[in-house]
């Protein structure tokens, strides 16, 4: 858990230029991180190349929260 | 050469225009992959001259109005060469009749191909580009989807869908480097066109103020402009090739 938090993490702060304190699990990719949609799009696409797996739109659709993608993460690993 | 190492896909490769915009990009210096639905032989001679160039060249065979068939040639192209520049959506067909005698069939047909085919391989693409933070969509409408042909209902209201579609996907996309145009060929000599009747060709032919009959390399000449660094700052346009015919 704590390590795949730490890779999101990482993610998010390259590609949102966020600050390391600001991405909690309860942080919301759009209302507290400042991305766009497709900042989310592009999120979804480097986790995918990040943990090797496939999202697909509709589950992609539903990761709203620094959270949501790592229990996502999490349930199929 | 304005395409130095580059990397093209285009559609409908193995004839017409998409035969000779595939040439000239490789003529520019790009690697090319050509593809194909049938016409296996044909898009050979193409991949084989872009090689006599000293260019290389892939085939990829595959379906555009079906995305499994569109994300296997994706896979396929970034496989051999590692990235994809310039995605050229060409390939298209025609079922021509008038809207009162015109089969259901004919205008799913048409639509799928034509329209939706643009939207599966701009989809399966943008994936690849987004990463590349750069890349340039080319799609090949018609001065139809802009004028309005009758005898044409299925085609030109799929041409003109690709106009939207093209305004939609450069605003979508023009924050991640990525320029979206469109071309309008007008009359151009081609397989498609030869199934017009002499009649047909003259009554077009009065409407071209430049008149001629445009050619493939006059449409393979402009998609060359908007592939390359010259044409950087448009995006989500049109532009007419027809001699004229619709300003």
């Amino acid at each position: 858990m704590a390590e795949v938090l730490e890779r999101v993490t990482k993610i998010i702060v390259d590609r949102l230029g966020v600050d390391e304190a600001q991405v909690s699990l309860e942080a919301s990719f759009k209302d507290d991180l400042g991305a766009d949609s497709l900042d989310v799009v592009e999120l979804v696409m480097e986790l995918e190349d990040e943990f090797n797996m496939e999202i697909s739109d509709d589950d992609a659709e539903k990761i709203a929260t620094v959270g949501d993608a790592v229990n996502y993460i999490n349930g199929k690993m | 050469m304005k395409l130095e190492g580059k990397v093209a896909l285009v559609t409908g490769a193995s004839r017409g225009i998409g035969r000779e915009i595939a040439l000239e990009l490789a003529r520019e210096g790009a690697n090319v992959a050509v593809n194909y639905a049938g016409s296996e032989a044909k898009a050979s001679e193409v991949a084989e001259e872009i090689r006599a160039m000293g260019r290389e060249a892939i085939l990829v065979q595959a379906d555009v109005s079906q995305s499994v068939s569109v994300d296997a040639m994706i896979k396929q192209t970034t496989e051999a060469f590692g990235r994809i520049d310039i995605l050229v959506n060409n390939a298209g067909i025609t079922k021509d009749n008038l809207l009162m005698r015109m089969k259901e069939a004919d205008w799913d047909d048409v639509i799928n191909i034509n329209l939706k085919g643009v939207f599966l391989c701009t989809k399966a693409v943008t994936r690849q580009m987004m990463k590349q933070r750069s890349g340039r969509i080319i799609n090949i409408s018609s001065i139809v989807g802009v004028s309005g042909n009758a005898g044409q209902a299925n085609y030109v209201a799929a041409k003109s869908g690709v106009i939207g579609l093209t305004k939609t996907t450069a605003k979508e996309l023009a924050t991640r480097g990525i320029t979206v145009n469109a071309v309008a060929p007008g009359f151009i000599t081609t397989d498609m066109t030869d199934k017009l009747t002499e009649e047909q060709k003259s009554e077009m032919l009065k409407q071209i103020p430049l008149a001629r009959l445009g050619e493939p390399t006059d449409i393979a000449k402009t998609v060359l402009f908007l592939a390359s660094e010259d044409s950087r700052y448009m995006t989500g346009q049109t532009l007419h090739i027809d001699g004229g015919m619709v300003m």
